[in-house]
């Protein structure tokens, strides 16, 4: 039998200060050319404009800023270095070529301002993207203007305000499950709607008895993320449509989980009005510890009226261009026309996979989360026992009654060379242990991963403290958040 | 599928552990009426070679190999190689957000860098984490400012970028935020007078940019004094970060909303960038986005965390001060990392040859065209009248392979045949010859055209 290699071990890292810390005047990183236009007097040019000092820039040289950089990377755990099973982040691997072809200088030098006669390649870029994503999603049209999930969630709830404003009446609230994401209340409320909650069953879905109790003329929508956040499908979803649909309601889909779906289900087919994707998630793009995303929105033809300005659209000589002509449109949610250097990499990643590869991401991702499942079923509360899709929810309910809780589960798993999942979410399992291994995983990654849950869980019963005061290995211990937050240092002063 | 770590056997053994009979068992909870059986319609598994094909010929459809005078809040700037260095490491593209902060040290101590230099550059007390990019950050500051002011409506100048002023009006119409629009002058700066007319009791904020979307440098001075004479905000968005190495920063602003796109991000045809805010210490409880803080480990040992997340929608839900979660994290550290390369000299340095490039375009282009505002300062931006019509000499300047200034008719038609042409360290003489030789040409025959008509007439 092969014996698996450990998965971490401690080994020496660099300390490295501020850069702040290493300036000091007389160094520098850089070099321009030599003017070749005449010298110009700043001060007769700007006046009382003319900046004299920029206070505490750093200078330093250009190897102490590659040794700065490279060595605070190294105090980051990353999914190049092993599996990120955050639930709901869908943490997979982030494909090289993508970058390499982000950066081919056409594209990463393309001015969003040059004529269109030039502008072919991207506009060509954003239609390609577009028709994968509408039948990918099973939806009508597409903007890919949203930055971000929650810019996509704002501009959806925006054309879902204007469809009902144009049949005369905007409505008044949002019913969110109680398994949401936080945003998906936070967008509500900045779309000027009301919030008004729904409680799941037994099962972790809509309860359907309440969503028709609460459904009603003032409803603009439910927002619904599919597979939910316990990673579980909701089994009613055409049910939960038509008695939104039957008063006139709309159903959006929040696409965070929809790495579960394409290429087996689309959720234009289960009957979802308008739905966004995070081209960050589900469709490899990199999180770049925050961003960027983007998050284009999908609808159905009845709201194809109220996209963001511009669309793209082809000309009668078959040339494509910009249609700024959109009487309807609920305006601009951004500068420009989107993250567009995500757009790039997310093409690049549906042709690496084809009908295919992206059908057999969906099976892995899925296939993962129950393997997972089956391996820590019992060690680990399982709060819901329906089927999961690719992700599983557990709670600390048994390691709980020896003080320990899921943050502490998460910081140990840190020793053991895991990035933790994702804690305390959703709201409606308490210490929640929320894991989404993804497709990227091998049967070994995972194996270990196992192994590592289950002697945490036998560390709790025997040597609870050591959990207690977990993470052990790292450069920094548990950091007191607390007086972070009472008295911000929020920026470096010098001393 | 080359992404895929498994093999058909390993898929096998893991059914098996599950105790499922085939993957099919594993997607039972979706209703069979609803399931795909057949294959997506999208383009078939490419190879890489193949992919990079694909993107290579796009690439040349677009652009590649002009030189351009486009500016209008998308700049082109040398960006230093050791950018895509630093920022390719595995450790910082794919990181999550740093919520474990004592494995994301790495990306929480340079968020505080970003956060201390963008205050250094802009003379605030505190910079958040990164907004999407500059117009969404400025429609969050005017709602920060409402928050913050406990009033309603917003001033806004004229000459703030016109699609920023289209995403505030989408941001607003929701927010009941009453928005009013203030003009500007000869100098091309906001009109003082109509501006004093426009603010009421109800005004939140007075929203500017500077330099403006004409490259004139406002008088923030001027703007500040009346905004804060009547209890309002002043809220300054500056679109061109470069411009920060020369020109004096809006220290009169409450709230700054910028674009940081300008150090070190690829044009990459409008995104993504890199929005910041940037405000007073005491106005932080109501700003969006995340923060970095310092604060120590059990140990006493400095570490860096997330913190204030009280504001955050993942904490407050419905009353968070905004919804924005994945900001733009990777390129504030491009622009992190370009700060630190040009540093308290170089940034210096760098805005001296965009303004002399700058100087000498115009000063080339007022021999044949208009070129108009020239009674105020400006940094790298500045408007031309034609006779002609922009796009007409654009499309001469394209055989040239060069991409001329922005035609202004769309958005400002009040001035005619006007473009507007920026200028940066990248731009070279000989092609501000070209454009100044074309535009000379262009003015000459619609001079000839004019006097052979006028002879006629005659």
């Amino acid at each position: 039998m092969k014996q698996p290699t450990p998965k971490a071990t401690r080994h020496v890292n660099q300390n490295e200060g501020l850069i702040f810390e290493k300036s000091s005047p007389g160094k520098a990183a850089w070099k321009l050319p030599p003017l070749d236009v005449p010298e110009v007097d700043t001060a007769k040019l700007l006046g009382s404009a003319e900046r004299k000092d920029l206070g505490h820039m750093p200078e330093v040289s250009e190897i102490e800023i590659i040794r700065h950089f490279t060595r605070m990377s190294t105090w980051n755990y990353a999914i190049d270095l092993g599996m990120y099973p955050l639930g709901s982040c869908t943490m997979k691997y982030n494909p090289r070529v993508n970058e390499a072809v982000a950066r081919v200088e056409g594209i990463a030098n393309g001015h969003p301002y040059q004529p269109e006669k030039i502008s072919q390649g991207a506009l060509q870029i954003i239609k390609t993207l577009s028709e994968c994503l509408i039948e990918i999603t099973g939806m009508d049209a597409i903007t890919l203007q949203p930055a971000a999930g929650a810019h996509g969630e704002m501009t959806g709830l925006l054309m879902v305000r204007a469809y009902h404003e144009s049949k005369g009446n905007a409505r008044k609230k949002i019913l969110i499950p109680d398994s949401a994401h936080g945003t998906n209340p936070a967008t509500a409320a900045m779309v000027g709607y009301g919030v008004e909650n729904l409680k799941s069953d037994s099962r972790g879905m809509v309860d359907i008895a309440s969503l028709e109790a609460q459904m009603n003329e003032d409803v603009a929508a439910l927002m619904l993320t599919n597979p939910n956040t316990l990673g579980v499908f909701e089994q009613q979803i055409h049910k939960i449509a038509d008695i939104l649909h039957a008063k006139g309601g709309l159903l959006y889909m929040d696409g965070a989980n929809m790495n579960a779906l394409v290429g087996k289900v689309r959720p234009g087919d289960f009957g979802v009005d308008v739905m966004h994707l995070n081209l960050h998630k589900t469709f490899s793009t990199p999180h770049g510890g925050g961003g960027p995303g983007s998050g284009p929105v999908a609808i159905k033809k009845a709201l194809e009226p109220f996209l963001p300005k511009p669309v793209v659209i082809t000309h009668a000589d078959g040339t494509l261009g910009f249609d700024y002509n959109r009487p309807h449109s609920v305006g601009r949610v951004r500068a420009f026309y989107g993250n567009f250097g995500m757009f790039v990499r997310a093409l690049a990643y549906i042709q690496a996979n084809g009908p295919d590869g992206l059908r057999q991401t969906t099976e892995d991702a899925v296939l993962n989360a129950n393997y997972i499942r089956k391996g820590l079923e019992g060690t680990y509360d399982l709060p819901y026992d329906t089927p999961s899709m690719h992700e599983v929810v557990f709670s600390d309910k048994l390691q709980a009654k020896k003080g320990v809780r899921t943050m502490d589960i998460a910081k140990r798993l840190i020793d053991y060379g895991f990035h933790p999942y994702t804690t305390a979410f959703p709201l409606i399992v308490p210490g929640a242990l929320m894991i989404e291994p993804t497709e990227s995983e091998s049967v070994e990654e995972m194996d270990l991963f196992v192994d590592a849950m289950k002697s945490i869980a036998k560390e709790v019963e025997e040597d609870t403290q050591t959990v207690l005061d977990a993470p052990h290995t790292t450069r920094v211990s548990r950091l007191d958040e607390t007086t972070a937050a009472r008295k911000p240092i929020l920026r470096w002063k010098p001393a | 599928m080359r992404y895929l770590p498994k093999s058909p056997a390993d898929r096998e053994a893991m059914l098996k552990a599950i105790g499922a009979r085939s993957i099919d068992d594993l997607f039972a909870p979706i209703p069979a009426e609803y399931r795909l059986n057949r294959d997506l319609k999208i383009p078939r598994q490419m190879a890489e070679s193949e992919i990079v094909d694909f993107f290579r010929q796009r690439s040349r459809e677009n652009g590649d190999g002009y030189t351009s005078f486009l500016g209008a809040g998308a700049y082109f700037h040398y960006r230093p190689v050791i950018i895509d260095s630093l920022i390719s490491r595995g450790e910082f593209l794919t990181a999550y957000t740093p919520y474990q902060a004592e494995i994301s040290q790495g990306t929480l101590q340079s968020i505080f860098e970003f956060q201390t230099m963008i205050c250094e550059l802009t003379g605030m007390e505190v910079a958040n984490a990164s907004m999407y990019d500059g117009s969404t950050a400025a429609a969050e500051a005017a709602m920060m400012s409402v928050r913050l002011t406990g009033r309603r409506s917003v001033v806004v100048a004229r000459n703030l970028h016109p699609e920023y002023r289209e995403v505030l009006a989408t941001y607003a119409t929701h927010q009941g935020m009453p928005l009013s629009t203030v003009g500007f002058g000869d100098n091309g700066r906001i009109n003082l007078k109509e501006l004093e007319q426009s603010i009421t009791p109800e005004t939140a904020c007075v929203l500017i940019q500077s330099p403006n979307f004409f490259g004139t440098i406002e008088d923030v001075e001027a703007v500040g004094e009346i905004a804060h004479k009547h209890g309002a905000m002043l809220v300054v968005s500056i679109a061109e970060a470069v411009s920060l190495g020369i020109v004096e920063p809006p220290r009169q602003a409450d709230i700054i909303a910028m674009e940081a796109q300008s150090f070190g991000v690829p044009l990459g045809f409008g995104g993504p960038y890199c929005g910041v805010i940037a405000t007073r210490e005491k106005y932080v409880r109501q700003m969006p986005g995340r923060l970095v803080g310092q604060t120590v480990d059990k140990q006493g040992k400095r570490g860096f965390v997330l913190t204030l997340a009280t504001r955050e929608q993942h904490i407050r839900r419905e009353k968070a001060t905004s919804n924005i979660c994945t900001n733009q994290a990777l390129v504030a550290l491009m622009v992190n990392i370009f700060m630190t390369v040009y540093g308290k000299v170089g940034l210096k340095e760098l805005a001296k040859q965009n303004l002399a490039k700058t100087a000498y375009a115009a000063n080339q282009f007022s021999k044949h065209g208009r070129v108009l505002f020239t009674n105020s300062p400006r940094f790298n931006e500045f408007v031309v009248q034609t006779s002609e019509d922009p796009y007409a000499i654009n499309g001469r300047l394209l055989g040239h392979k060069v991409v001329g200034g922005l035609p202004l008719k769309k958005f400002y038609p009040e001035l005619g045949n006007a473009a507007l042409w920026c200028c940066t360290e990248l731009t070279t003489r000989s092609v501000i010859d070209t454009a100044a030789g074309l535009i000379a040409e262009s003015e000459r025959s619609v001079r000839s055209a004019k006097e052979e008509v006028e002879e006629v007439a005659r």
